[in-house]
């Protein structure tokens, strides 16, 4: 129905506007979105989807398919036809991490062709304003005298959270407890309520909340804009890249001239001024990454999170 | 602050906001009232529109929707025995008998002004006290979800009249199908027989269509309904109106009661307004003077559920609004609608510049309550005739709408083909004495009572599970509530005895 409502609404809209005539697109365009509406990947997609049919010239349709943590969705992209109209957002580490850790995620990486990343979240570790640990050294100290007894909540199993964690405790050398939530909203309600002590989240949750807690270290390369005091992981010696990127693909075949069509699009809306300014506003890294790169960036997570995955799995 | 509620009260009567709130309401309920199509869809297919149009009117619009969606779904659970959408499962039970009476109208107009008892006090609550009341909101951890589950399970007594162990084993039936999927916690994926898309899960509507709605159609092709819907045909009356509010406002405890427990639910992050419909109808029915003539069609049962759904959507509010925690999958929707303008979560969002707006927002939800009394109470008229239509027009035309619904969730043929299953399942169950309340409910609260287990057993491990998961002030009470709700049965044979002896 809601489809239906959808495709009516898209009928009547490319009957009043007239489609600008270029060899891609020739029709509208579906931008698969894999999880629920409200979540962060749906609001990127809503600012962009103006922008996209500006630039496209043809509508573009919002279709959600959420489910198995996006991989529902993507082994939906990997079975489309590669031609181009039927896009989905994409994140790294899911796309990674999934096919690794399950047998039957429904989809291998290799099968999504990426057309590029426009938006970086670094992952951070922080504790409560009240907590009397103070640093990263005083949580791995703490952890170091009491195996398994730091307890640190984050979102979903096999996630960038739980690889972050994972990573940290072995270059640590220390055995922490990982409490995956269903949701990142549900793990920061952990987090503020005490249930857990301290928390892997996402740089835009830790910026909205961070009147209440407290920043320990980011997974960034760079210190992180928004709180330039909070150390890196790899300023304090441990040398791990911990952050969720977001992006938009197609099946793997799809025609390179279709592919650097959209590659154009998404590349001029994450470098509009506008769009950065908000970004940065909400605690995101604005990203302006392209399909080769963007491919390259992939193949080299397969090859460092496999070893971790096989260890834990 | 009054000066602020006055400002968001204006805004809402601009002749443009007014006129968008009338139209969300409109398109609130019928998305409530279609299977398949729920609120959340309802929300997130406007919320692009919002977009264009200043803040205000595009929350007014939207809190419309919400409110209007939390009525809806009444519609169908009356007319038909299909609860529109999870929350107004405990509306179909004595709705539907309602109906069969030829008393349609009188529990679709109950529906209504309990929905707007609901939304009102749940909303009073949340002008007032939205701040303080989401710092307890977080004192729901994985222990105090665990005990809500069971608590959620031991509705199960109280649902299955008759036997006890069939109300039982069709719970244990629905926890298995909950089962299905990936794992929330741990992403094993489980059962799926090698179809990808079972790594989702089941869906609750599908299961809902299937077990609810297709047994009835059955039976009205199959059994002895082939002519007409329900028993007897509706004669609505607008006189029906005025003897029903009558009636609903002798129960003042009942409602506030129903409200309290869905503002309660509704700001626990997570849970929804089908566990909130589900507890205040339980309890309604424990603590009536009459507790047999629920489920053979009074209007208090339908007063309970609806009540405390629409009570729900406000408290989801509450986390929402002060935190950026959303208390249900609608209110998330609503959560990235404030993102794209710029609203963002806090206390400061009740007192700092945008205020204004948000209260706009907050009386956009006051009046909209009010707009379902006036909807849902002159639309009885029109709506009670459905079940006029022969059931040979009727049947394949809700088959239809089923089939679209069952689709529309993620466009998937698999999820259409579960709900024919089950609802050939629903249909041999029925025969067999078995209500499908029980196996809905086990699917609803078997992903509460895993995630809950899994988290409190790895969070407690250190300090000891048992110790964890017990020892803690909404624990302990909820523990509390689950031994009386168990042991009710017991204490209710016991009161009827000492009656019966001081009358003898």
């Amino acid at each position: 129905m809601k489809s239906f409502l959808l495709t009516a609404a898209v009928a009547f809209a490319t009957l009043i506007t007239s489609p600008a005539m270029a060899a891609f697109p020739e029709e509208p365009i579906t931008y698969q979105i894999p999880f629920g509406p409200g979540g962060q990947s749906d609001l990127e997609a809503r600012r962009q989807q103006p922008m996209l049919e500006d630039i496209l010239g043809q509508k573009v349709v919002i279709e959600y398919k959420p489910g198995g943590g996006g991989s529902l969705g993507w082994s939906e992209l990997v079975r489309k036809k590669p031609d181009g109209y039927y896009i989905s957002g994409i994140n790294v580490p899911h796309i990674v991490l999934q096919p690794l850790a399950r047998g039957n995620a429904g989809y291998s990486t290799d099968q999504i062709k990426p057309v590029a990343f426009f938006q970086a979240t670094p992952i951070g570790l922080a504790v409560m304003k009240d907590n009397p640990i103070q640093s990263l050294e005083d949580l791995l100290a703490f952890a170091g005298k009491n195996p398994g007894g730091m307890i640190i909540g984050g979102s979903g199993t096999w996630s960038g959270h739980h690889v972050a964690h994972l990573q940290l405790s072995k270059l640590a050398e220390v055995n922490m407890t990982y409490i995956p939530s269903t949701g990142a909203a549900q793990s920061i309600a952990d987090f503020l309520g005490g249930h857990v002590q301290a928390v892997w989240a996402n740089s835009n949750d830790l910026v909205q909340h961070a009147d209440k807690i407290r920043v320990l270290a980011f997974g960034s390369k760079e210190p992180f804009e928004n709180m330039p005091e909070v150390p890196t992981f790899s300023s304090k010696g441990y040398e791990m890249y911990a952050s969720i990127d977001r992006g938009a693909a197609v099946p793997q075949g799809t025609p390179d001239e279709v592919v650097a069509a959209l590659e154009k699009a998404f590349i001029a809306i994450a470098s509009d001024p506008e769009v950065v300014k908000q970004m940065r506003e909400d605690g995101f890294v604005p990203l302006t990454i392209g399909a080769e790169e963007a491919q390259q960036y992939i193949d080299e997570k397969v090859k460092q999170w496999a070893p971790i995955v096989e260890e834990f799995k | 602050m009054f000066d602020v509620v006055l400002q968001g009260l204006q805004q809402v009567f601009v002749p443009l906001n007014f006129i968008l709130l009338f139209g969300g309401v409109f398109l609130g309920i019928t998305f409530g009232a279609l299977p398949g199509l729920t609120a959340t869809m309802g929300l997130a297919l406007l919320v692009p529109f919002t977009f264009t149009m200043s803040p205000e009117t595009g929350l007014i619009m939207l809190a419309g929707i919400y409110v209007g969606a939390m009525y809806g779904d009444a519609i169908p659970a009356i007319l038909i025995n299909t609860p529109g959408t999870p929350s107004a499962i405990a509306t179909t039970f004595d709705g539907f008998p309602l109906a069969q009476k030829g008393m349609a109208q009188h529990a679709l107009v109950t529906a209504a002004l309990a929905s707007t008892v609901g939304s009102l006090l749940a909303n009073v609550v949340l002008v007032v006290a939205g701040p303080p009341l989401a710092a307890a909101s977080l004192k729901f951890g994985p222990p105090e979800y665990f005990w809500l589950g069971i608590f959620g399970l031991t509705i199960i007594s109280a649902l299955s009249s008759g036997s006890v162990i069939k109300g039982f084993l069709a719970g244990c039936i629905g926890m298995v199908l909950s089962v299905v999927g990936m794992a929330s916690i741990g992403g094993d994926v489980r059962l799926t027989f090698g179809f990808p898309v079972l790594q989702g899960g089941i869906d609750l509507i599908v299961a809902l269509i299937g077990f609810f709605c297709l047994p009835e159609i059955l039976s009205s092709v199959i059994g002895k309904r082939q002519k007409t819907y329900t028993d007897k045909a509706v004669e609505p009356k607008l006189g029906v109106i005025g003897e029903v509010a009558l009636q609903v406002i002798k129960k003042p405890v009942l409602l506030i009661r129903s409200a309290i427990i869905g503002t309660i639910v509704g700001f626990a992050p997570g849970a929804g307004g089908n566990i909130a419909s589900m507890v205040s109808y339980n309890e309604a029915r424990r603590w009536s003077k009459d507790p047999d003539k629920y489920g053979k069609g009074t209007i208090d049962g339908v007063a309970a559920s609806e009540s405390a759904n629409s009570a729900m959507a406000p408290g989801s509010l509450i986390p929402l609004l002060t935190l950026g925690i959303p208390g249900s999958p609608a209110a998330a929707v609503i959560l990235g609608a404030l993102m794209v303008h710029r609203l963002k979560p806090g206390a400061e969002l009740f007192t700092g510049p945008e205020a204004p707006i948000i209260y706009s927002f907050l009386m956009g939800l006051l009046v909209a309550a009010f707009l379902v009394s006036f909807i849902g109470a002159f639309g009885s008229v029109i709506f009670s005739r459905i079940i006029n239509i022969p059931s040979r027009y009727l049947a394949p035309g809700i088959i239809f709408m089923t089939v679209l619904g069952a689709y529309a969730i993620r466009n998937s043929m698999l999820d259409v083909w579960i709900m024919f299953v089950f609802g050939i399942i629903g249909f041999i169950s029925r025969k067999l004495n078995f209500h499908p309340a029980p196996i809905v409910l086990g699917l609803i609260l078997g992903p509460f009572i895993e995630e809950g287990l899994v988290k409190s057993v790895l969070a407690g491990q250190f300090q000891g599970v048992f110790n964890y998961m017990v020892f803690r002030p909404i624990s302990g009470f909820l523990i509390a509530l689950c031994v009386l709700s168990l042991c009710w049965p017991l204490i209710a044979s016991w009161r009827a005895k000492k009656n019966k002896g001081e009358v003898a």
